[in-house]
This record gives structure tokens, C-alpha cells and sequence, in this order.
């Protein structure tokens, strides 16, 4: 079972909740998961959880090559391109790295064969475990790199759960393209929120993916204050999203974060609710409820 | 010889655009003769790329000079590859005032690009 721990806004606990869910498990016994930060552009799932790691491997995307001696400026590569990565200026052909997909499609379609490919490394993606024996892997991509996809698709690829593992990835924040990569051909959507309207906005569209998506979805609320802001509820409700938990807005819960502890350091007590969430999880999943 | 004005309606007594890459109308006109025809800019919802598309429709239209307000990092590497001359609007505030400008010399030209190269 894979369960993706989003959100859309930012900070609102994604990487707390996925976390504590890791640890709680590991804490059962039998087969400790496997964590997954997907979130290769601002990765900090290892703060809390603080794996080891003994394998490192480089990520590239092949990025095209001009032979100006072959090249007869016929454009058939610009005209291919589906991201003007490669267009004819008078009597030059030029590349743009930074909008190249690496699809190879200028490459093979060049009639001179003037193309060729040349590797790029964008960044890394690690592996190791954690003291509780958690399989630990992440991307790190390079800063200034303007694509994180290629970074998440290698990790999901390079690491795969052993059989009956349970797979935990946190999601990165927002709802674009490097969401939809850490999401796909996950078993559930677990929707970290937050009583406020703006982590409202952002679930909305979240929710709007998992529905494109058709991934069973459920939510968190954290940092719940019963500030008497009803939208989320409403919203929820009108959906038939389940709320499954509420963190309560704690000082201590902030300042246990800010030091590196996880939830359930901070509130042990939570590691059975953790526990009987992921069990809430599967009955849902066998149900196949999507909201 | 024809040059390329961004605007930001599609007649010569237009206002400006200041953006190249992502200018509202691209205006084609003749300086001598100021026979000129306008046409949206196809590139103006372009998820990325804009500048390279816009640069690869002035080549298209065999234009010598493109007259803007802006040019990203890769709108400004495609034209400078093209050989087409770049200038920049200063204070002009309409098509029709720039085109004088230029017949006159006193547009600037653009010595580099206005900003990075995921402008947008």
C-alpha cells in the first residue's frame, strides 16, 4: 500500500505527519515501511528521521547536442519540439537546456543525424535507514535547476518496497507537475490542512487532483485551534472528504518541530492514533472509496 | 527592409508593449514607406519558450531589428544568434513615436538580456 502524504500550501504538515507515520509504524514490529521524500527541491524529511544513508546515485537527463557540420537547417527538430528547447536561428541551431524535457524526440527525428545526446546531472537520489530500521530514500536536486520531475521519477523507480512493505512519500508542497510525479500510482491521498482560508484554497485543489487522479483521498487537520473558521469543515463535508485526525495547535507541538523531534517524540500517545489511521487507511482502500 | 514593434493593440498609433516574449500584438512595418500590418502575438499563452517562438516569428517575417521594451535571457541569445538588432522603447510611448525614434537614431540598443532565462 502506498500512501501520499500532501497538502498544497506549504507548512502545514505534511512532513510532520508522514514522519510520525513512519515511526509509528516501525514501532508495530514486523516489516518496519518505507519513507520516501519526493520533495527534491526542499527535502527535510531526514531532520526528523535521521537515516543513514549508504547508497548515492546521480540523476541525469539527456540533454541534445548540435553537430553544426551535419546540420542541414532543415527544422525538423524545432518544428518536434514540444518545448522550443531547440530552434533554427539563421544559419544556427541552438539548444536551450533548461526547457529540454530530455524526450529524445529532436534527437531520433534529425535526418542528418546531427544530434546527439548528452547526459546532464541535475542532481542525486540516496538510500539508507533510519535507527527503527526505516528504508529511507530521497532526491536532491541541484539548485538552480528548473526541473525537479526527472529527480522524482528516478527515485520512485530506484527503490521499490519489499513485498507487503507499506510506502510512505511526502509530497511536495504546491500542486503542479512535481506533485502529480510523487502522487501517481499512489493507494491513498492523505490531505495534511489547516483551519485557515488559504490552506482551505490550497486543499481545494489538491482534493481537484486526486479526483483527475482517482486516488481514495482523506484528511488531516493540523494545527487546529477551533478558531471557528467553518470553511474547512463545510468544504469537507459538502466533498465527502473523511477527516481521519486533528492535530491540535500546540506551542509545544512548534517547538519540538523546530528542534528536530517528530510528532511522536513531542505527544507519544499519538503513535496508536498513527497506527489506527494507517488501519482506517486500508479498510477505506479495500471499500475503493473515492470522495 | 522591415523592422518589429511589440504593441500593445494591432495599428501603428498603439501604445507599446514593453515584452517581448509575451507582448500583446507584434507590428511589422516598413520605416521608409510606414506601410505596416499587425498581428496577434501567437506565442502570448505559451506555457515556456515565449522568447524563442517570438524570435523565431521575426526571423520568419525577415525582419532586420526588433524594437521592444524587454528581452529575456533566451529571447535575447535567439536574436543575437539571428543577427537581428534589438532595441529598446526609452520613453517612446507609442508605435508611431518609436518608429521615428529609430529613423532617427536615438533608440538604444540592447547590450544584454533584462533577466534570466525562466523569466516565464
Amino acid at each position: 500500500m502506498i500512501i501520499a502524504v500532501a497538502s498544497g500550501k506549504g507548512g502545514t504538515g505534511k512532513t510532520t505527519v508522514a514522519t510520525s507515520l513512519a515511526l509509528s509504524l516501525a514501532a508495530v514490529g514486523s516489516t518496519p515501511p518505507l519513507f520516501l521524500d519526493c520533495d527534491v527541491e526542499a527535502p527535510n524529511a531526514h531532520l526528523f528521521l535521521k537515516p543513514t544513508f549508504d547508497q548515492c546515485k546521480e540523476v541525469s537527463i539527456p540533454i541534445p547536442a548540435v553537430d553544426e557540420t551535419r546540420c542541414s537547417h532543415c527544422c525538423k527538430c524545432a518544428e518536434i519540439c514540444q518545448y522550443h528547447a531547440i530552434a533554427v536561428l539563421g544559419q544556427k541551431t541552438l539548444v536551450f537546456p533548461q526547457l529540454c524535457h530530455g524526450c529524445g524526440s529532436c534527437t531520433a527525428l534529425c535526418p542528418e543525424q546531427a544530434i546527439t545526446e548528452m547526459p546532464e546531472i541535475i542532481g542525486v537520489v540516496e538510500q539508507g535507514f533510519t535507527p527503527e530500521g526505516i528504508h529511507f530514500g530521497r532526491g536532491v536536486m541541484d539548485v538552480g535547476e528548473p526541473m525537479a520531475v526527472p529527480v522524482i521519477r528516478q527515485l520512485l523507480s530506484w527503490i521499490q518496497a519489499a513485498p507487503g512493505q507499506l510506502v510512505i512519500r511526502d509530497v511536495p508542497p504546491g500542486a503542479s507537475c512535481p506533485v502529480v510525479a510523487s502522487v501517481r500510482n499512489s493507494d491513498f491521498l492523505l490531505l495534511v490542512t489547516e483551519p485557515t482560508p488559504f490552506g482551505l484554497h490550497d486543499l481545494k485543489l489538491m482534493v481537484q487532483i486526486g479526483r483527475e487522479l482517482k486516488i481514495p483521498m482523506g484528511v488531516v487537520v493540523n494545527r487546529d485551534n477551533g478558531s471557528g473558521f467553518s470553511g474547512l469543515d463545510d468544504f469537507c463535508q459538502a466533498a465527502h472528504l473523511p477527516v481521519l485526525m486533528r492535530i491540535p495547535f500546540e506551542r509545544a507541538i512548534a517547538e519540538g518541530i523546530a528542534q528536530g523531534s517528530s510528532l511522536v517524540e513531542i505527544h507519544p500517545d499519538l503513535t496508536r492514533r498513527f497506527q489506527e489511521l494507517v488501519s482506517q487507511i486500508a479498510s477505506a482502500i479495500q471499500w475503493e472509496v473515492i470522495y | 527592409m522591415k523592422i518589429l514593434l511589440t504593441t500593445t493593440s494591432p495599428d501603428i498609433e498603439s501604445d507599446v508593449d514593453p515584452r517581448f516574449g509575451r507582448g500583446a500584438y507584434f507590428l511589422i512595418v516598413d520605416p521608409d514607406t510606414l506601410e505596416w500590418q499587425a498581428e496577434p502575438n501567437p506565442a502570448l499563452n505559451a506555457t515556456g519558450g515565449a522568447g524563442i517562438q517570438a524570435a523565431q516569428y521575426v526571423t520568419g517575417q525577415k525582419c532586420e531589428a526588433v524594437i521592444s521594451g524587454d528581452f529575456g535571457a533566451n529571447a535575447y541569445n535567439a536574436l543575437n544568434t539571428a543577427g537581428i538588432a534589438m532595441y529598446l522603447f526609452g520613453s517612446c510611448r507609442t508605435a508611431r513615436e518609436a518608429i521615428d525614434h529609430y529613423k532617427t537614431g536615438q533608440l538604444q540598443q540592447a547590450g544584454s538580456p533584462s533577466r534570466g532565462q525562466r523569466g516565464g
